[in-house]
Formats: structure tokens, C-alpha cells, sequence
């Protein structure tokens, strides 16, 4: 058997066929330039600096997809499932339907929900709302929506989410919201009838320090 | 939590807003953030060379060193830095971590240095990235091992019997370890000579002697000196016996030294002789007892007691059984198949030693190995044909396994070793994770519990924030937020487990509190565990309310809860509260989680149940979950 070894010995090279796959350049986005962003959005230079070195720290491409947003969004929940409502997020920021956020996307969402009147504001959420973005919220998507919140609370709640908490939730919103009782909401409705609810407007102050 | 959350919390924040015309509840006030708005460059010199980074960078991992109040320790106010008297390049990694979120291993140096800056810097090594991970936890184990085999040396040697050892242990130790005594080390000796003797004899004896006078044929000296080597093995197997019982006295575990390997060969090794002592010199069995005596030739493997080298062969092929296995199995079907087509291409000729198909084995297997002993050839043409395919195939079919088994088997060796350490690390991954996640639900918990303290008395809000980092102020107040857009809580595993469990727990009690709990407490008939009856829940809920109120103060007490008196409430303006739809929630989000409970449309419950006081303060005191009794200290006061 040692002959055969040696006989063989050198029969034994590795052929390493390492396929070298060829990464095409991944697709990256460069944001538009700092003073057309200060001009369309609310915030100082400043906060765009910081805000756009925190984004390209955490996405070199400058694109952020919806696994990501999922995932990223996900961390702050940890007892429930937020990748539903993530979806309907990313969908809101994600204004050009292109499939990624882009760093002016970010901003200019930002930007609303930091510094923009009460009214914008409700429309940013109003928009959140609209999952198919026709101008109505209907129950369906509204029960959606409720689902996907009640989801990130996860199981282990007090009282307990029950079966039909988003349901019962979203008889309430369209009975305070829906005025003309024709099954969906408008967004003149939903104006109105949020600015007349000294809570939520009261509300609207609260994340104003978030930068 | 990593570097990427922290750079998105303020976008998840603002995305809260979006709760905010759904909410059920007014949301909490957000968190003072007394940072400074803007953000900086720190300057951080480190021997000498200076870094500067943003101090946002550094505030990503407030448990570290950087990250923490804990490097104002360092700081210099003359020049304004902060000045680290340490290694700069391993700072470098340190610092990197920091920018990417992910640490680096530096090949080139020294593992325990690397730990030292690590442990000296806050910062735990399981969060060295995947790329390094392996590379670190290879040259760690060395290390260890290393210095692990450094004083095992030492104690091996020097260490001293414990003073109180029976003589059954001080025995067993001599066998196994026979440096320690001069004793154990002779008898070492004298059994690896006779081992030696022993074998020495048996292949000595089989070697043609001289025949004594009158005899013509050469004897095998086995018996022409028969009595010598008779006498030579009866020696031998003494001491093998005499060892053997010996070491069976010593083990402490008797059972499991007679399982093990080495006792069995040591068994097969002497039992032949006895066996031959006991069968009668008759030429019937002589001949299986001849077979016996090939067992003789096991006492060579006693060497591996001596030798250390013979155990880990047997390890490895042991550990490369399936490799070894494969190559079998595949020589296996070559042989047969041409085996089969050799012995029918060579059927016809006449005297051809090819006579069956099993006589054919023979000749394919020498052939194949490239043999070639010669005594079965082919005559046929189309014999001889494919007797040379059989050879050239047998070079490819048994060469290339070999080598690819001797690879293979280093690395699946490695890989083993790999897969282990990626299985423990995966499991340790998992722990932390699941860690995290339940520190952050006990530090929302905790968030909580210190919210409701704060809003009475702000000078204890102080003392009760601890050492929370503004990350964690605004996280928990985001959370704070989703439960108030939802109007349940977050709770831990536990509590919730112990609700669930109570509920199956029947609860017993007078039928008058039963009546009006049912009209204040309507609810829906589901509950914390939808697949129990849905009755258990309405009970549930209703006890909580009901119970609660009745004698609360009395159960307050028990509870130790951190509030100010509360005044008890009578069930009936219990229930006018709960006629007040409108929600006044003000600072105190007490009142919250009354309002909820009754106020849901009146539904007819399933059955009228009695709620019970009685289990509720049982499991109130039993409880050691805080969020719970929280929650109804909530709902008594009202």
C-alpha cells in the first residue's frame, strides 16, 4: 500500500474552482447637496450633518431596502413583531415607491414629523393611514394598520390583547372620525375632526426635541 | 444596544407620531434631555497620538469606558484631551469598534494584551465580529491550554497526596500517574518487560528449532523447549493477573474500569492461558485452542497504558471511522463488479483459476492495489482486457480516497472543532440575545416603576434614574407611548405565566360581590390565554377590580407598595368612576387603567361568577414581579 501512496501521492492536487463571482457595483445613492436640503427641509445644517453622518454610518450605500428597515425598526420592539408595521412605515417614507429610502426621504419625513405644522403632521399620518395612498382610509386598512401596532406589543401584556382589541379600536376611530358615516375617511375629515381633540393636538407637541 | 440603533431611535421616535391620533391615552411627557444639543470632537491622546472623534460616536456603547461618564477620570483640563496612558495601537481597534460597531482582532498581537485593553476599555470580547471571532477564540484556547498544561505540569508533580487517602486511592493513583512514587514507577517497569518477555516468547516459539536426536523435521522451538516457555508464560500471566485484580481493587468505580478498553484487552490477554489450563490435552479442541492462543497477541496492545502515542492512533482512526467506512463501502462494489466480469470473461477457458465468483475477489483485490501477486491470471482476451481496466481503475478508485482521507481527516478534525465552537457560540449569541431582550423589558419595567414614582415626588426621581443613559430615557418612553396608543402593558414572562396559571386556579367566594363586580366590570369574554375558556378571563378581570377594592388598604400593606395612602374606595363609586367616559388622565397615569376595565360596552358575560378576594392577595403577596402589583395598586387608587 505504500507504493500505491507514492504512486499516487502527486495524483492529489486541489483543483480550488472557486467560482469568483463578479459583484456587480452595488447600487448606491449619493444625497442631493447640503443647501437644497436645508431649503427643502426644516432642519439647520448642522442637524443635516449629523443627521446624514449617522445614515451613511449605517448604510455606506446610502440606500436603506425594507429588510433593513425591518430589522431596524424590529430592535425597538423586542416583545412583539414590528415588521408588519415597519412595512407601512417604510411605505410612508418611501415617497417615490422605488423600493429603498434615500437620504432625502428620510429627512424630508423627518423633517414633517419634527418640525412641521400640526397639519402637516396629520397629513404625514393621514398618509400613513392610506396604505393604498387613493385619499380614503377604509376599515380594512385601518384594521390593518391597528393589527400591526397591537402586533409589536407582543404576548406579554396586561391587560391582554385580545382577539378583537384592533377591531374594537378601529370601530372607535371610525366612529370619531368618520362624520358623514360613509365608511371611510377623508382626509378634510380627519383634519378636522383631530384638530378638534384638544389631546391629540396637545400631543403633537411632544417629539418636537427628538433631534 | 449596537451603534446602528442608536442612530435610529430619534427617526423611530419621530415616527411615533404616527400613533399619535390613534392613541387610546394620553401619551407620557418625553424625557428632559439635558445634552447638548450639538454634537462635538473629543480629543482623545493616547500615548501620544492624538484621535478626535464626534463624542456621538462615543456615546453609542454607554456601558464602556468611552461611552460612560467614567473617562472624565481622564481628563486633562490643561490641554483639554482626554489622556489614556495605553497601547495607541490597539486603541485604534478599540476606537473602530466604536465607528463601525464592529471589533477587529488583531492578528499580530498578543491575545492576553488584547484582553487587557479590552477588560481595561469596558468592552466584553463576545462582540468581536465573525471575521476575527474564530481567529480569537483559537489563539484564547491555546493560551489557556498552554498555561492550563504549564500547571498541570507543576501540580502533576509537585502535588502532594491529600494526607487522609485510603490506601485503595493512593493505590488507583500509583497506576495511573507512576512518576509519583518510586513504587508505582518500578511496577511501571516490570509490567512493560514482561509485556515485552511475553510477546517476545510468543513469536520466539514459533521459530524452527533444531530438532532434538531422531527426529528428521525441524520443530518450532515452542515445543521443542516446552517446558521453559510453559514455565516463561505462566510468569507472565501471574503478573498480568496479579495486575489486573490489583487495578480492580483500586478503581473507584468498578463497574465502569471493567468496561473500559484497556481492562477488556488486559482480559483477553490472560484468559487463553487459563483456558488452556482448564481444557483437557485432547486433540479435539487442541485446535481451538490453538486459535486461543492468537489472542496471546493482544498483550501488545497493553503497550498503550505506556504509550501515549498508540492512544491518540486510536483515537484518530476511531474519529475517521466514516472516511475509512466510505473507502470500504466503494472498494466494496468495485471489487464486486469486476469480479463478477472476470470470472465470467474468463468462464470458457479451461483450468481457469477464475472458479467462482468469491475466488475472483482475490484476484481483483490484488490487482486493484497493484499487487500483482500473480497466482490468478487472466487468459482470455476479453479477460485480459478488462483485468486492465480493474488495475487502472483500481489506482483511481483506492489512491484517491486515501489521500482525500488524509486531508479529510485534518479537516474534518478542524472542522469539527469548528462547528462546536460555532455551536457554543451560536448558543451564547442566542443567551445574549435573549438577555437583552429581557433586560430591556425589566429596564422598561423598572422605567416604569420609577415613572410613577417620579410624578409624586420629583426629588426621588433623582435617586431612582440610577445610571440610565439618555438612550434608554427615550427608548423606554417610546415604548411608554405604544402601550398608551394601545392601552395595554408590557409585562414580563413571568407575570404574565402567573396570571395565566392563577386563572385556572378556581376561584371561590360569596355570591353579593359577584352581582355588582358584574356590573361595573364588564368586559369581553376573552382573555390572557384565548385558548382557556373565555368565562376565565371576564373572572378574572373582574376580580382584579372587585377584589381589589375590598379591603385594598389591608392588601396595600402586605404589598410594601411605595405610595402615599390611599383612601379606600366603596364599590359604588368605583363604579360611578366607571361611568365616566371621559378620559382625565392629568400627570397621573393611575387612573388609566381603571377607566379602561369597565368601561367597555356592556356585554351579557357568559355566566355570572363570583370573584374572589380570598386568591388575589395570595397571589399579590406570592408575586414577586413588581409590574404587577403596580398594576393594581393602580386600579385601587381611585
Amino acid at each position: 500500500m505504500q507504493v500505491l501512496f507514492l504512486k499516487t501521492g502527486i495524483l492529489f492536487l486541489t483543483v480550488d474552482s472557486s467560482d469568483s463571482d463578479l459583484e456587480l457595483s452595488m447600487v448606491r445613492h449619493q444625497p442631493e447637496g447640503l443647501e437644497q436640503l436645508q431649503a427643502q427641509t426644516q432642519f439647520t445644517r448642522k442637524e443635516l450633518q449629523s443627521l446624514y453622518r449617522g445614515f451613511k454610518n449605517e448604510c455606506p450605500s446610502g440606500l436603506v431596502d425594507e429588510e433593513t428597515f425591518k430589522s431596524i425598526y424590529s430592535q425597538f420592539f423586542p416583545q412583539g413583531d414590528a415588521t408588519t408595521y415597519a412595512h407601512f412605515l417604510f411605505n410612508a417614507f418611501d415617497m417615490d415607491r422605488n423600493g429603498s429610502i434615500r437620504f432625502e426621504d428620510f429627512v424630508l419625513g423627518l423633517s414633517v414629523l419634527l418640525r412641521g405644522s400640526v397639519t402637516e403632521k396629520l397629513r404625514w399620518a393621514f398618509n400613513l393611514y392610506d396604505i393604498n395612498k387613493d385619499g380614503y382610509i377604509t376599515k380594512e386598512e385601518m384594521l390593518a394598520i391597528m393589527t400591526s401596532i397591537y402586533d409589536m406589543m407582543g404576548r406579554y401584556t396586561l391587560p391582554s390583547v385580545r382577539d378583537d382589541s384592533p377591531c374594537e379600536h378601529v370601530e372607535k376611530f371610525f366612529q370619531k372620525m368618520d362624520r358623514n358615516k360613509d365608511g371611510v375617511v377623508t382626509i378634510e375629515e380627519f383634519i378636522e375632526t383631530c384638530q378638534k381633540d384638544e389631546n391629540i393636538m396637545a400631543s403633537m407637541q411632544l417629539f418636537e426635541n427628538v433631534i | 444596544m449596537a451603534a446602528g440603533v442608536a442612530t435610529w431611535l430619534p427617526f423611530a421616535r419621530a415616527a411615533a407620531v404616527g400613533w399619535l391620533p390613534l392613541a387610546k391615552k394620553t401619551m407620557p411627557k418625553p424625557p428632559v434631555d439635558n445634552s447638548s444639543r450639538s454634537d462635538e470632537i473629543l480629543y482623545l491622546n493616547v500615548s501620544g497620538v492624538r484621535f478626535q472623534t464626534w463624542k456621538n460616536t462615543l456615546d453609542r456603547y454607554p456601558d464602556t469606558l468611552l461611552g460612560s461618564s467614567e473617562k472624565e477620570f481622564f481628563f486633562n483640563e490643561d490641554t483639554e484631551e482626554y489622556f489614556f496612558d495605553r497601547d495607541h495601537e490597539m486603541f485604534r481597534h478599540i476606537l473602530n469598534f466604536y465607528r463601525t460597531g464592529k471589533l477587529h482582532y488583531p492578528r499580530h498581537e498578543c491575545i492576553q494584551a488584547f484582553d487587557e485593553e479590552l477588560a481595561f476599555y469596558g468592552i466584553v470580547p463576545e462582540i468581536i465580529g465573525d471575521c476575527c471571532m474564530e481567529e480569537y477564540r483559537d489563539r484564547k484556547k491555546e493560551n489557556q491550554e498552554r498555561l492550563a498544561e504549564d500547571t498541570e505540569a507543576n501540580e502533576v508533580m509537585d502535588a502532594p497526596l491529600p494526607p487522609d487517602s485510603t490506601p485503595r486511592e493512593r493505590l488507583w493513583r500509583a497506576f495511573e500517574n507512576p512518576h509519583t512514587s518510586t513504587m508505582a514507577l518500578v511496577f511501571y517497569y516490570v509490567t512493560g518487560f514482561f509485556i515485552a518477555v511475553s510477546v517476545i516468547a510468543n513469536v520466539v516459539e514459533t521459530v524452527p528449532c533444531r530438532p532434538p536426536e531422531g527426529r528428521v523435521k525441524d520443530l518450532p522451538c515452542g515445543e521443542k523447549y516446552q517446558l521453559a516457555f510453559f514455565c516463561m508464560d505462566t510468569a507472565c500471566v501471574l503478573i498480568f493477573t496479579f495486575e489486573y485484580l490489583m487495578r480492580l481493587f483500586a478503581a473507584p468505580s468498578r463497574c465502569k474500569f471493567m468496561r473500559s478498553v484497556m481492562s477488556v484487552i488486559d482480559v483477553v490477554a490472560i484468559m487463553p492461558y487459563y483456558i488452556g489450563l482448564v481444557m483437557p490435552e485432547n486433540e479435539d479442541v487442541s485446535g481451538a485452542f490453538v486459535t486461543l492462543r492468537v489472542f496471546r497477541v493482544f498483550r501488545i496492545f497493553k503497550f498503550s497504558r505506556h504509550s501515549q502515542g498508540l492512544r491518540i492512533l486510536g483515537y484518530t482512526l476511531k474519529s475517521c471511522a466514516s472516511e475509512l467506512g466510505f473507502l470500504l463501502f466503494s472498494l466494496t462494489m468495485a471489487i464486486i463488479i469486476f469480479a463478477t466480469v472476470m470470472f465470467y470473461a474468463e468462464k470458457g477457458t479451461k483450468g481457469s483459476t477464475f472458479t467462482s465468483i468469491p475466488a475472483s475477489f482475490w484476484y481483483t483485490i490484488v490487482t486493484m492495489t497493484t499487487l500483482g501477486y500473480g497466482d490468478m491470471v487472466p487468459n482470455t482476451i476479453a479477460g485480459k482486457i478488462f483485468g486492465s481496466i480493474c488495475s487502472l481503475s483500481g489506482v483511481l478508485v483506492i489512491a484517491l480516497p486515501v489521500p482525500v482521507i488524509v486531508s479529510n481527516f485534518s479537516r474534518i478534525y478542524h472542522q469539527n472543532q469548528r462547528a462546536d465552537k460555532r455551536r457554543a457560540q451560536q448558543k451564547v449569541r442566542l443567551a445574549r440575545i435573549r438577555m437583552a431582550k429581557k433586560g430591556t423589558t425589566n429596564a422598561f419595567l423598572q422605567y416604569k416603576e420609577d415613572r410613577a414614582l417620579g410624578d409624586r415626588d420629583s426629588d426621588s426621581t433623582a435617586l431612582c434614574v440610577k445610571n440610565r443613559s439618555a438612550f434608554e430615557h427615550q427608548h423606554h418612553h417610546l415604548l411608554h407611548c405604544l402601550e398608551k396608543t394601545t392601552n395595554h402593558e408590557f409585562t414580563d414572562e413571568l407575570t404574565y405565566s402567573e396570571l395565566c396559571m392563577t386563572e385556572s386556579v378556581g376561584f371561590r367566594t360569596s355570591r353579593s360581590t359577584s352581582l355588582s363586580s358584574q356590573q361595573g366590570a364588564q368586559n369581553n369574554p376573552t382573555g390572557c390565554c384565548p385558548r382557556r375558556a373565555r368565562r376565565r378571563a371576564a373572572m378574572r378581570l373582574a376580580n382584579s377590580t372587585a377584589s381589589v377594592s375590598r379591603g385594598s388598604v389591608q392588601e396595600l400593606d402586605t404589598l410594601h407598595v411605595k405610595t402615599t395612602s390611599i383612601p379606600p374606595q366603596t364599590r359604588s363609586s368605583l363604579n360611578a368612576q366607571a361611568d365616566d367616559l371621559k378620559l382625565n388622565c392629568g400627570e397621573q397615569d393611575f387612573t388609566a387603567a381603571i377607566i379602561s376595565i369597565p368601561t367597555p360596552p356592556a356585554n351579557t358575560p357568559d355566566e355570572s361568577l363570583p370573584p374572589s378576594p380570598a386568591p388575589i392577595p395570595g397571589i399579590l403577596r406570592n408575586t414577586r414581579a413588581t409590574a404587577y402589583t403596580h398594576e393594581t395598586v393602580k386600579i385601587s387608587s381611585l
